[in-house]
């Protein structure tokens, strides 16, 4: 018989709402596996185990005295550490942040906490969400539960250990250039970014606005889609977040892909990409095929630059986002007073900036800086606009496009970090969905040894229940998803 | 175009644009660190863009308008929770001019 806290959400919920077992004793044993294991791991910068117990008995009550819980009674949810919780502290994994406590809820936290979920804990990240592997994190690195010596993936590193080290059932990622779909990869879970504008940013710390969007991240497809449901929406606190019905993407689960036109991006098996991964991607596309779906290869020359346009925008973006971060309403501020207000703003931002942060947000004071605006900036939203298009152009003859998630499978720790251009490479085959704000996946298509491969989908805008209803198809193919690890 | 190499000076000037102060050494890694991603970045100047408008934002949002009602915010100790130094009900500020 399994542990509680090897279950699925929809597993769990049917038990703590049928009372074969309560919300209480299943958080205890989360938080009693958490506690074995975290010490490997590092996948929590904050844990919040005192509010969970309580919440748990307060669901358990209720269910006794037959009163109505939402559609995540008693899930443990990992919250990504730049998604803002009310009073409980929220750090970017940043000196900068170190005490900060938010006096809001996100809107993904407050839906989250109106269905009954439980926050368990805050996560790991790269700091400010700046990084493809948790090890810029001011708070330690995440380490891979699947070998300890290999980095987890990032920027939403945290979550995705904690997910597969069964820290937690459900997470919640962002997703700026792939920074939910990178770990979930190399973490062996699945990781959705969400079509752009269809969950609300509100409360979630900025890094680059036109970008990025919180993603829903689980262990199997129905978890993801659960999750989804609940979160996605128009909020009108975000005024880039649409203005659509809402849907129930568990009902697109159907264990059905015939007639599915799939388009396998012939660029992302190209130079750089390594063989294992190609290998095991291939087995997915033929597995799709197998089971109903037809598919071609198809050309996206303009995705040749899909990398170095991604990382222009993102660092103009962000150094206009961190500009708030001055030391004076919020953040790290030196002690002393005897200087003028330009030095302490320059020191408490020296101090409490890590390298990356400082990196993304000069190069983006540069890109936008007089005589270089038009080469860089400009420039780079004109190529968006191109990949858009040949995006677009693709996705009317095809209902999804693949490929593998990451060019490389888990490296080691301290492998890459010191060369930043050698890290942004590995961004390369998920930026796409970013520049477009299209909907992709990642989800587990093998093993390389003890290492996972992600196969990664892109869908058209809004259409996620595509996304979902493969990524369920295969699921129901392959048992990838129920391995765990030996920690 | 401009090609030609960052420098210290550059580095210099650029982190007083973005207020952020550097070591001596921090200031020696950019210079070696911003050539090379400013090289990686220069390829995108090989894309024929003639004609092409940018993409600002991926939704054919322009302006989002809602009434102009008055709602409830925060109270001041929420919003002076979390500052580092408060007076009176006021973020204080070191001397600004």
């Amino acid at each position: 018989m399994p542990r509680l806290y090897e279950l699925s959400a929809s597993e769990l919920i049917d038990k703590i709402k049928r009372q074969e077992a309560t919300a209480e004793e299943y958080i205890a044993s989360i938080i009693e596996r958490t506690r074995r294991v975290e010490g490997k791991v590092n996948a929590y910068i904050t844990t919040t185990f005192e509010e969970a117990l309580r919440k748990a008995r307060e669901i358990d009550d209720r269910i006794k005295r037959e009163e109505r819980v939402g559609r995540l009674a008693g899930v443990a949810v990992a919250i990504k550490d730049n998604i803002c919780t009310l009073g409980v502290r929220t750090t970017c994994a940043s000196k900068m942040l170190e005490n900060f406590i938010p006096p809001y809820d996100a809107t993904v936290v407050e839906r989250l906490k109106k269905e009954d979920a439980v926050i368990i804990g805050k996560t790991n990240m790269d700091e400010f969400a700046m990084g493809s592997t948790t090890e810029t994190s001011y708070f330690g690195p995440t380490r891979n539960p699947w070998d300890l010596t290999k980095v987890p993936g990032g920027s939403s590193g945290g979550s995705a250990a904690a997910l597969i080290a069964d820290e937690a059932t459900l997470a919640l990622g962002s997703d700026t250039g792939g920074s939910v779909r990178c770990p979930a990869s190399y973490c062996s879970v699945i990781g959705l970014k969400p079509t752009y504008g269809l969950v609300s940013r509100y409360g979630l710390i900025s890094y680059a606005n036109s970008l990025e969007q919180i993603g829903p991240m689980a262990k199997s497809t129905i978890d993801c889609a659960l999750l989804l449901s609940v979160i996605s929406g128009h909020d009108p606190r975000d005024s880039t977040s649409v203005s659509m019905q809402p849907v129930g993407y568990t009902n697109h689960l159907v264990n059905n892909i015939g007639g599915l036109k799939v388009g396998v991006i012939k660029e992302f098996f190209g130079e750089g990409i390594e063989d294992t991964v190609k290998k095991h991607v291939w087995r997915a596309i033929h597995l799709l095929e197998n089971l109903g779906a037809t598919y071609d290869e198809v050309s996206l020359p303009s995705l040749e630059y899909a990398l170095a346009a991604y990382y222009i925008i993102a660092m103009s973006e962000a150094s206009s986002n961190l500009a708030r971060f001055d030391g004076l309403r919020y953040g790290f501020r030196v002690e002393y007073d005897d200087a003028d207000w330009p030095k302490i703003f320059a020191k408490n931002r020296q101090i409490g900036f890590g390298a990356e942060v400082k990196r993304r947000i000069m190069l983006g004071t540069y890109a936008l800086s007089a005589g270089y605006y038009e080469q860089y900036y400009l420039k780079a939203l004109k190529i968006r606009t191109i990949i858009r298009r040949e995006i677009e152009r693709v996705l009317k003859e095809f209902d999804v496009l693949v490929g593998p998630t990451m060019p490389l499978p888990p490296f080691n720790l301290g492998e890459r970090i010191r060369d930043p251009l050698t890290l942004y490479m590995c961004d390369i085959l998920t930026v796409p969905a970013n520049l477009t704000g299209y909907p992709a996946i990642s989800i587990p298509c093998g093993f390389e040894g003890k290492l996972p491969i992600g196969l990664q989908m892109m869908g058209r805008p809004f259409d996620e229940a595509s996304l979902l209803k493969t990524s369920f198809t295969l699921e129901r193919s392959t048992d990838f998803t129920r391995k765990r690890t030996e920690l | 175009m401009s090609r030609r190499r960052i420098t210290k000076k550059d580095v210099e000037h650029i982190a007083w644009l973005a207020h952020i102060e550097l070591t001596e050494d921090e200031k020696e890694i950019f210079v070696e660190q911003f050539n090379k991603i400013l090289e990686f970045f220069r390829k995108i100047d090989k894309v024929d863009t003639e004609g092409v408008p940018p993409t600002h934002h991926v939704l054919d949002l322009t302006n989002v308008f809602r009434e102009d009602e008055v709602i409830e915010s925060l109270p001041e100790e929420e919003v002076l929770k979390n500052a580092p130094k408060r007076e009176n009900g006021f973020f204080k500020s070191p001397r600004i001019v």
